[in-house]
């Protein structure tokens, strides 16, 4: 079980009330809203799927979520923390009780493997090396990565970097583990073992998972609920059975990964036949 | 009526321009201190910048002092003066050359790897992964780097002022005949310490201004592939620019 800095552990805190609360959250890029009234509840302890088309905004969620973007309106809570009026030392301070995993690993790769887990422990601890190395090599062993510990990032394959940033976001012990994207680009059997991964770290370490996917079947197997975004809403919540048996048009589309529907396959274009034939220069 | 439109907006733009490269330097100095703590980081980058880049200063001193020796001796030998081929070569080197072409090659060597390094580290979210983990990339990554070319470029600067000497020691004095003993005594009686003042004074302004233009726009470079090459470019057109600009300022300013 993680602990938090005053040693209590954090689960024993507040059981019951969600980790991460989002309160009727807008946010706008250019002037093109991204979200609009977002309200969702992420409960403690349990692995949360964010699920949606892509140019939803998951990624942006994450963003907004980790304090890497402030919100335009609305609030939203983390551990218990108001985002809005967190000051930068706070604010890294509570991100030292989140990992997060990139979608492409962002393993810093002037780094060996075993020094980019050993990253955030030199930047916030004076412990001896010793204790650092078992460190390390405990999070690399949970991965299944201990004998790679010696390789450059670039020496590995895109699986084996994404296990390595799984290690190095753990290392830390944190509440809330997020997972951006965490099987772009992954074999079946690296994504297999990426599953498997986040099932175990979510039980054995105590933590709360967040994984933004739009992997439905593989996301489903591991996660306890779900969470399904489209155009800047949350538009069906629940179980991934209870996902399934929604009759709504767009859960049914993404979830059966139907062409067309609600979410068009055209984007907004002029008259198809008008712009054939049209004379002139434009298109 | 347009151009004139034109020119006020490029104006207004390029003012807006250096006011974020202020800020940026001021968030810098901000986290400095913290950034020394670190020193093991900061002699890190002068080997980046500085031991990597002596080849190429070693090289470029020698031609440059070279070249002098012997367009000096040229010069001078019209006016039967060609005994003063050290001093010339020796104010030429140290009050102006040496900082600035050093301040150039410097630019194109280690400004456009540090650019392009910080490019790609933003392309490849390792500086989102960074204040992630709760790592200032700006104490951790950038001040090093940006520091690191502050101390490198005036040892540079000497090394290419010292290198040209003997390039033109070797031209004119092994090559040409001029007499060594007045070679080396002008040079000696002839280049005073405000002379190596103003070279050092130069090629430190020098430093912080290609080190800064470095970071800041690798720090912001459009994290793309066409983005990185952007910022490595306009890295060395900028930082040509800027370093040709302020010699005229400090030339003016040591008057």
């Amino acid at each position: 079980m993680p602990l938090d800095w005053c040693g209590v552990p954090p689960a024993q805190l507040n059981q019951d009330s969600p980790i991460v609360e989002i309160r009727n959250l807008g946010y706008a890029v250019g002037g093109r809203p991204i979200f609009d009234g977002l309200d969702m509840d992420i409960p403690r302890g349990k692995v949360t799927a964010v699920m949606g088309p892509s140019g939803t905004g998951k990624t942006t969620l994450l963003r907004l979520v980790t304090g890497q973007v402030r919100a335009d309106t609305g609030s939203i809570h983390v551990a218990g923390e108001d985002l809005r009026n967190l000051k930068r030392a706070d604010l890294y301070a509570l991100r030292r009780r989140m990992g997060m995993l990139f979608q492409n690993g962002a393993l810093l790769t002037d780094l060996s493997v075993f020094e980019n887990v050993a990253f955030p422990i030199r930047e916030h601890t004076d412990l001896p090396e010793r204790l650092i190395r078992q460190l390390v090599l405990i999070k690399l062993e949970a991965v299944g990565l201990r004998g790679a510990a010696d390789l450059m990032p670039s020496e590995l394959s895109g699986g084996m970097g994404r296990r390595v940033a799984l290690a190095r976001a753990i290392v830390m012990d944190p509440e809330i583990l997020i997972y951006d994207e965490p099987f772009v680009g992954l074999d079946p059997i690296s994504m297999g073992v990426i599953l498997r991964l986040i099932r175990r770290l979510n039980d054995t370490l105590g933590l709360t998972s967040i994984v933004v996917s739009h992997d439905v079947q593989e996301i489903s197997a591991v996660s306890d609920n779900v969470f399904l975004l489209s155009a800047g809403k949350v538009v069906a919540h629940g179980s991934p059975q209870e996902l399934r048996a929604n009759p709504s048009e767009v859960v049914r589309q993404f979830v059966g990964g139907l062409p067309d529907g609600p979410v068009a396959f055209h984007y907004p274009a002029p008259d198809y036949y008008g712009q054939l034939l049209a004379r002139g220069e434009d298109h | 009526m347009s151009v004139i439109k034109e020119l006020w907006r490029s104006l207004i733009d390029s003012l807006i321009g250096l006011g974020a490269v202020v800020r940026f330097l001021l968030r810098m100095i901000v986290v400095t201190p913290s950034a020394l703590l670190r020193f093991d980081l900061i002699v890190a980058q002068i080997f980046n910048s500085g031991a990597l880049s002596l080849v190429i200063i070693m090289l470029s001193g020698l031609f440059v002092g070279m070249v002098l020796g012997l367009q000096g001796f040229q010069l001078l030998q019209r006016f039967g003066s060609e005994d003063s081929l050290g001093i010339a070569a020796a104010i030429g080197l140290v009050k102006e050359l040496g900082p600035v072409v050093t301040a150039l090659l410097f630019a194109g060597r280690a400004g456009t790897a540090l650019a392009s390094e910080l490019g790609l580290m933003r392309a490849t979210d390792q500086l989102s992964a960074m204040e992630m983990m709760a790592v200032d990339p700006i104490t951790r990554v950038v001040v090093p780097r940006f520091l690191g070319g502050v101390i490198a470029m005036p040892l540079l600067a000497a090394i290419f002022s010292l290198i040209g000497i003997y390039g033109a020691q070797l031209i004119g004095v092994q090559i040409m005949g001029v007499d060594s003993g007045s070679f080396w005594s002008q040079m000696r009686g002839g280049v005073g310490l405000a002379d190596i003042n103003e070279g050092i004074v130069k090629s430190l302004i020098f430093g912080v201004a290609c080190s800064l233009i470095a970071v800041y726009e690798g720090y912001y470079a459009t994290p793309t592939a066409a983005g990185v090459g952007t910022a490595t470019t306009r890295t060395v057109v900028t930082s040509a620019v800027v370093v040709l600009f302020l010699d005229y300022l400090l030339t003016a300013a040591f008057l």
